[in-house]
């Protein structure tokens, strides 16, 4: 069976769909930022699926620009666990439910 | 042969995204991330798009997942995770997963060749040609964003301004 665009766009959709589900499950914020960058890379996957099978490079290019925002975002993420994680001395979001410090 | 490459890629990197959402550890998470990132790298080459195989292993399988790593190891608590490091059996078992991945982009690579020509779809030099003529707009933002994050970032985690 040939490979086309869909099969690609599937492993997408699954990978992004496993992402939401960790996102929505797990309580670690650690673990809930990787499962972020795991729904970011399936949107990637589709952006440059779309990119070979319509033969434009615009895909691949908003892939790039997709890694740099997600390289921004782990920055700034992994700054405000910190900064959490020394005034509540805690990962768990459950316990991180309010913003009043 | 391309169809089994890629029904290879895509078990191993749901398989590894499971992995993420499923283990208790949040070192495994990282691991089976990492995994996952490189599968989808060779995925990245099966597209003919060879530099963001490259940037996806450079980029996220490297240096965001160091920085995972780094954070999970400094927020920690003492006392969680002393005991599994040097367990006989995980230096095989990272030795197999590494040799793995290497194996699976060697394959992908030369199933894959690089496209042809200097203008060809995934060639570096198009890439570079649609980012630098049509997106510069983008482009500037995007390095304005990443000055904002350092900065963020190193004002959010510092203990006193």
């Amino acid at each position: 069976m040939a490979i086309g665009l869909e099969h690609y766009l599937f492993l997408s959709g699954i990978l992004f769909a496993i992402g939401a589900a960790g996102l929505l499950l797990r309580r670690n914020i650690i673990v809930v930022l990787m499962c972020i960058e795991l729904m970011l890379n399936g949107a990637n996957v589709a952006l440059v699926a779309a990119s070979r099978y319509n033969g434009s490079l615009d895909g691949q290019t908003m892939a790039i620009f997709v890694m740099a925002v997600a390289a921004a975002e782990v920055a700034v993420g992994l700054a405000i666990i910190i900064a959490v994680f020394r005034i509540r001395h805690t990962l768990n979001i459950d316990e991180l439910s309010t913003l009043k410090g | 042969m391309e169809a089994i490459v890629f029904w290879v890629l895509a078990a191993l990197s749901t398989g590894g995204a499971l992995g993420v959402v499923l283990s208790r550890d949040p070192v495994h998470s990282a691991m089976s991330l990492v995994g996952t990132l490189f599968c989808i790298a060779s995925v990245f080459v099966m597209l003919h798009a060879h530099l963001l195989a490259a940037l996806q292993v450079i980029v996220y399988a490297g240096a965001v997942m160091v920085l995972f790593v780094f954070i999970i190891m400094l927020l920690s608590k003492p006392g969680d995770k002393e005991k599994r490091l040097h367990r006989g059996g995980m230096k095989i078992a990272g030795m197999t997963v590494a040799g793995l991945m290497l194996f699976i982009l060697t394959v992908s690579i030369v199933h894959e060749p690089a496209p042809e020509g200097e203008y060809a779809i995934g060639h570096i030099r198009a890439v570079a040609m649609n980012l630098f003529t049509e997106h510069v707009p983008a482009l500037q933002l995007t390095a304005l964003l990443l000055l904002a994050a350092v900065v963020g970032a190193t004002v959010i985690a510092k203990r006193r301004i």
